[in-house]
C-alpha cells in the first residue's frame, strides 16, 4: 500500500545510509515491542491451558458463566461479549481508517476516525467494567457439601432424577434464594433452614431493608407483611451442576434443580466456609478451581489496561492531529504507529476470546 | 537527540503517502475484511451458543474449529489492518518468525506438561 515494494536489490538494502526493513526506526521499535508484549500475551493464555489441562475436575463453561445483559434477566449466552468484540473490532476498522486518511493528509479524516476510535474504546472499557462487576457479584451463590449423599432432583425436562453427589461437590442457590441469603448476611441478620423453606431473620437495625429483600426475592407479599414479623420465608431451590456440561446418555445435565426437603439436606450439609456469593480472589462460585476466577481478573484486566493505555495515546495523537502538528510535520506516521498498537490490542481480545469465552 | 522520524528517516513517513484513487481501492478492502471478521464472530457465537458439548459434534472438532476461525481474524487484522502484509519480506520474517517458533515451543511444552499434570491427579488422588 505504502510504496515500500518497490524493487531493491539485497546489496543496496544492506549497505547503510537506510533502513534495510524500509520503514522508519519508530515503527519497527513499535513492531517489535508489539512482538514482545505479544509473549507476554502468549505467556498467560498458555498458563491458562497449562491450569485447565491438568486439572481433573470439571471447568467451567463459558456460555453458562457468561449469559447476562445488562438491566434484563434470564438468559443470553455470550451476546454482551459478543456485542464486546464487535465494538473492539469497529474501533480497529476506524483505526485503520484514520491511517488511510493520514496517507492522504487528510486532516479532517483523521480527527474524525480517530474520534470514533477513542469512542470505541471507552464503551468497550465500560462494558469490561459492567462485566467484572457483575462476575464479582454472582448470580446467586454457592457451596460444597461435606458428606457423600444421594438426592432427589428433577431435570431440565422435569422428569425425577436421583443423583449420586461425591464429598465436596458443588451446589449452587438459585438467584432468589442466594440473593436474600447474601443480603441477610450483609446486613447482620442470620438465617436457618425449616420446613424446605430458607428463613430470613432480618437484624432489627435493618429491618428498613425487608421490603428491598422481599422484592429480590420475588415475593412481595411476603414484604407487605415483614412489618409485624422480621423473618422471611423463601423456598429452597437449589441447581447441581449450574456452569458445567454434563453428558450421561446423551443428556444434557446441567440444571438439575434440588427442592424442598432434599434441598434442607444438601443446605444442612454445607461445608464450612464454602459458602460463596460472586467472585473475588479467595473463592468463587463458578468452580472448584479458584485459577479460573483468577485468571479471569488478570487476563482481562492486563488486556483492560492495554485498552486504557490505548485509549489515553489515542486521545493524545487526536488532540495533536487537532492542532496540526502533523501536518506540519509533512506526515501522518505517529498515527500509524499508534495504529499498530490499538489493532495489536484487538488482536489480543481475538485470542481472550476465543481461550476464554468459547472453548 | 535528534528525531529520527523527523529527520533522517523522513523519505519512509513521507513515501507513505498514497492518492485519492489508491485510497479509495484501499477503503474498499478495509471494508471487506470488515464484513469478514463481523461474519467470522458472529459464527463463533453462533457456535458457542447452539453446538453443545459432545451433543451434534465431539467437543475437538468445535474447539479445532474456534482455533483456526481466531487465527484467520488474527492473519485479517496482524497483515491488513496493521499492513503487515505490505511490507518488506525481511520484516516480515523478523516479526513473525521468531514469535511462532517460540509460542509453538511454549504451548507444546504447557499442554504436555499440563497433561502429565491431570494424569498424576487422577492416578493418585
Amino acid at each position: 500500500m505504502s510504496g515500500h515494494a518497490e524493487a531493491v536489490s539485497k546489496e543496496q538494502l544492506w549497505s547503510g545510509g537506510g533502513s534495510p526493513f524500509s520503514i522508519s526506526y519508530g515503527k519497527m521499535m513499535m513492531w517489535y515491542f508489539l512482538v514482545s508484549d505479544a509473549l507476554t500475551f502468549g505467556g498467560l493464555l498458555t498458563a491458562y491451558g497449562v491450569i485447565r489441562h491438568g486439572s481433573s475436575d470439571p471447568w467451567p463453561v463459558g456460555e453458562q458463566v457468561f449469559e447476562s445483559l445488562p438491566g434484563l434477566h434470564g438468559s443470553y449466552p455470550l451476546i454482551y461479549v459478543a456485542l464486546m468484540t464487535f465494538i473492539l473490532i469497529i474501533s480497529s476498522v476506524t483505526m485503520v481508517l484514520a491511517v488511510e486518511a493520514g496517507h492522504r493528509m487528510d486532516k479532517k479524516g483523521v480527527i474524525k476516525w480517530m474520534g470514533y476510535t477513542v469512542l470505541g474504546g471507552l464503551f468497550f472499557l465500560s462494558s469490561q467494567a459492567w462485566e467484572w462487576s457483575h462476575f464479582i457479584h454472582g448470580s446467586g451463590g454457592g457451596f460444597q457439601i461435606s458428606t457423600p449423599m444421594s438426592v432427589n432432583a428433577t431435570d431440565d425436562h422435569g422428569q425425577p432424577i436421583t443423583m449420586n453427589l461425591a464429598a465436596g461437590t458443588w451446589v449452587h442457590m438459585t438467584a432468589d434464594v442466594g440473593h436474600a441469603y447474601e443480603h441477610a448476611i450483609d446486613n447482620g441478620g442470620s438465617v436457618e433452614v425449616h420446613n424446605g423453606n430458607l428463613v430470613v431473620h432480618h437484624a432489627a437495625h435493618a429491618e428498613g431493608h425487608d421490603a428491598h429483600a422481599g422484592m429480590a426475592a420475588g415475593h412481595g407479599d411476603h414484604a407487605a407483611s415483614a412489618e409485624h414479623a422480621a423473618a422471611e420465608e423463601i423456598p429452597l431451590d437449589l441447581v447441581l451442576n449450574k456452569y458445567t456440561l454434563e453428558h450421561k446418555d446423551g443428556k444434557d445435565l446441567r440444571k438439575i434443580h434440588v427442592t424442598g426437603a432434599e434441598a434442607e439436606k444438601l443446605m444442612k450439609d454445607m461445608s464450612a466456609n464454602t459458602l460463596v456469593f460472586g467472585a473475588n480472589l479467595h473463592k468463587n462460585e463458578y468452580a472448584v478451581q479458584q485459577q479460573y476466577s483468577n485468571f479471569f481478573f488478570f487476563i482481562t484486566g492486563f488486556h483492560g489496561f492495554h485498552v486504557l493505555q490505548g485509549i489515553i495515546i489515542n486521545f493524545v495523537i487526536w488532540m495533536m492531529a487537532r492542532r496540526g502538528v502533523f501536518e506540519r510535520r509533512g506526515h501522518y506516521e505517529m498515527v500509524e504507529k499508534v495504529g499498530l498498537f490499538w489493532h495489536f490490542v484487538d488482536l489480543v481480545w481475538v485470542f481472550v476470546f476465543t481461550f476464554y469465552y468459547l472453548v | 537527540m535528534e528525531r529520527d522520524d523527523l529527520i533522517i528517516n523522513d523519505s519512509y513517513s513521507v513515501n507513505a503517502r498514497h492518492s485519492e484513487e489508491d485510497g479509495k481501492k484501499i477503503r474498499k478492502k478495509l471494508y471487506m475484511v470488515t464484513v469478514i471478521l463481523t461474519a467470522i464472530t458472529v459464527v463463533e457465537i453462533f457456535m458457542g451458543v447452539f453446538f453443545k458439548r459432545n451433543a451434534t459434534f465431539t467437543w475437538e472438532t468445535i474447539k479445532l474449529t474456534f482455533i483456526i476461525l481466531t487465527l484467520v481474524k488474527a492473519g485479517y487484522i496482524v497483515l491488513i489492518f496493521m499492513h503487515l502484509g505490505d511490507e518488506r519480506k525481511n520484516l516480515k520474517y523478523v516479526v513473525l518468525l521468531p514469535y511462532a517458533l517460540f509460542i509453538m515451543y511454549l504451548i507444546f511444552i504447557g499442554l504436555y506438561e499440563g497433561l502429565s499434570v491431570q494424569h498424576l491427579n487422577s492416578t493418585f488422588r
